[in-house]
């Protein structure tokens, strides 16, 4: 009986080798292009890969990794946590109380229709130019995803179980931390997810418009000053930031939302479509 | 009413709507069921079985009439009353184990924890399900799945335990295992228990009294059984009473199922 998952992944480890080996190719091919061909160039849009790479090496990840790399990750993180928090409380409310949302629609609807930026202006005057005008529109831009999936989500929980949660008499709180909350979930984590992309762009765009210090505002004046290096450079880092932060949601998201994928697979497999591929 | 009613319903009627569109589901029910007793509902299909169990359980309000247990007026859920409801995939909770599934509205009484565990774990283990807390849901098989939504019931202590076609979502052979495993459950506690079904069967061969409902729902007959108990599904099937009763039942439901089909009575 143990032998048998052991000789199935035997059986796998070619064919998943096979697949990293396969996801590596494309990227590995694309730093080989950039690097060969940017070798000899002399347009300074185009500067070679290696000055990049020093770039990367000798100023984003040596000074600035405190001066402007963690700045901007903390106006990030604010931002967004802020964002997700007001997001779920308030979608959760407006999404309990229909009143709510019948007088907030109109309000949201048109806020939401404002590009970001364009409220960077007014995030100043009452913000003032600190980091709170930043923190406020990296919120006020991408607490929208949040509060209408929130919304949508609390609206659509299915009445039985809330006929469930009444019956056996397991009061308001409950019924909205644990019931209510984790059916409107998935959802919440897929607007969470959203919010999470907009944020990274708003923090850049916030620190191009002003301030002192932040990666935006490094790959700002470093294209005033033609050190392109310097701003791919600064681009590379935007990237990574990125990428990870949407590996550690993706790690999360795994977590919580166990029972979600059980809960689908099930359904899957009693409906004959078999289980999760 | 008489001194053992746990649970009377008194002219009870549930009309949706208003005007020339209104809709009754509930005409005019009237009913006691007296302490420890096994109540079984029977009436053909949408003739508002449910509709008389939501107003009964205190989940929807009647237009007209009383739902009383231990002489308290229901306005609210009822804390002496818990529900088993038909689809077991909808009323458990896939984000809880078993056991946090089962504890949930124990929390919310405030029982200490170890009250709590203890009552879980006596609950799963009277349903065979011993062991089995730290699973989820969707872990289980649907069987499995309403014996918790059973346990989760019986952990709540309820006086009246009401049941919404329990068995109508799972397998013939899954369905006479679980009517065995509640009448066990139902010997061993004396429970009262109201069971709504539209399995003549199945009524027949756990209860002690039927109701037959007409449609809209109101009493159009009440049968007494007096089967031998403990029932099993071989020998007490094999009897001749067993047939007689059940085909006087399935004369009474069709009956009513006909009249409605001839137009005479609303589409509820």
């Amino acid at each position: 009986m143990t032998t048998a998952p052991l000789g199935r992944l035997a059986r796998r480890l070619p064919v998943l080798a096979g697949r990293s080996a396969l996801q590596l190719l494309v990227p590995a091919g694309l730093l080989l292009l950039w690097w060969r061909t940017s070798a000899d160039s002399t347009s300074y849009l185009y500067p070679p890969a290696r000055e990049v790479i020093e770039s990367l090496r000798e100023e984003w990840l040596a000074d600035r990794f405190s001066s402007d790399i963690l700045p901007s990750l903390r106006r990030f993180g604010e931002g967004f946590v802020l964002a997700a928090v007001i997001g779920v409380v308030a979608g959760t409310l407006i999404g309990l109380v229909p009143r709510l949302q019948r007088a907030t629609q109109p309000v949201t609807e048109l806020v939401r229709s404002i590009p970001p930026p364009l409220l960077f202006p007014f995030a100043l005057v009452v913000f003032g130019i600190g980091d709170g005008s930043k923190v406020a529109l990296i919120a006020l831009g991408s607490v929208w995803p949040v509060l209408l999936n929130t919304v949508d989500g609390v609206r659509g929980v299915d009445p039985h179980v809330l006929d469930v949660a009444r019956s056996f008499r397991i009061g308001r709180w409950r019924e909205v931390t644990r019931v209510v909350l984790p059916a409107a979930s998935p959802k919440i984590v897929a607007g969470l997810r959203i919010a999470l992309s907009v944020a990274l762009l708003l923090m850049v765009v916030s620190e191009m418009r002003g301030g002192t210090d932040g990666i935006g505002f490094r790959i700002r004046s470093a294209e005033r000053t033609f050190d392109t290096a310097a701003s791919y450079a600064g681009v590379i880092v935007i990237g990574a930031i990125g990428l990870v932060a949407n590996l550690v949601f993706v790690v999360i998201e795994g977590r919580l939302m166990r029972w979600h994928r059980g809960a689908r697979g099930r359904v899957d497999e009693i409906e004959g479509r078999g289980a999760l591929a | 009413m008489t001194a053992g009613t746990v649970l009377a319903i008194d002219g009870l009627r549930k009309t949706y709507g208003t005007g020339p569109d209104a809709v009754t589901a509930v005409d005019g029910v009237t009913l006691d069921v007296q302490a420890g007793e096994l109540l079984c509902i029977v009436g053909p299909s949408g003739c508002g079985k449910t509709t008389l169990l939501r107003c009964i359980a205190g989940l929807a309000a009647p237009t007209e009439g009383t739902v009383t247990i231990d002489d308290q007026l229901v306005t609210a859920p009822p804390p002496a009353l818990a529900l088993v409801f038909q689809d077991y995939s909808r009323s458990l909770l896939p984000w809880m184990s078993v056991h946090a599934n089962i504890v949930l509205p124990l929390k919310a009484q405030r029982l200490p924890r170890a009250e709590r565990d203890g009552r879980a774990a006596e609950a799963l283990a009277a349903v065979g399900l011993g062991g089995l807390g730290a699973r989820y849901p969707w872990q289980l098989s649907a069987g499995m799945q309403q014996r918790v939504a059973i346990a989760r019931a019986l952990a709540y202590r309820p006086e009246v335990l009401l049941l919404d076609e329990p068995f109508a979502s799972v397998d013939a052979q899954t369905r006479a295992d679980l009517q065995d495993l509640l009448l066990d459950v139902w010997e061993r506690t004396h429970l009262t228990m109201a069971f709504v079904t539209h399995d003549i069967d199945e009524a027949a061969y756990m209860a002690d009294r039927i109701v037959v409902l007409g449609a809209p729902a109101r009493v159009k007959e009440t049968v007494e059984v007096d089967l031998p108990r403990p029932r099993d599904q071989i020998a007490t099937k094999a009897l001749p009473a067993f047939a007689d009763l059940r085909g006087h039942i399935f004369a009474s439901v069709k009956a009513e199922a006909g009249r409605r089909s001839a137009g005479d009575g609303p589409l509820v």
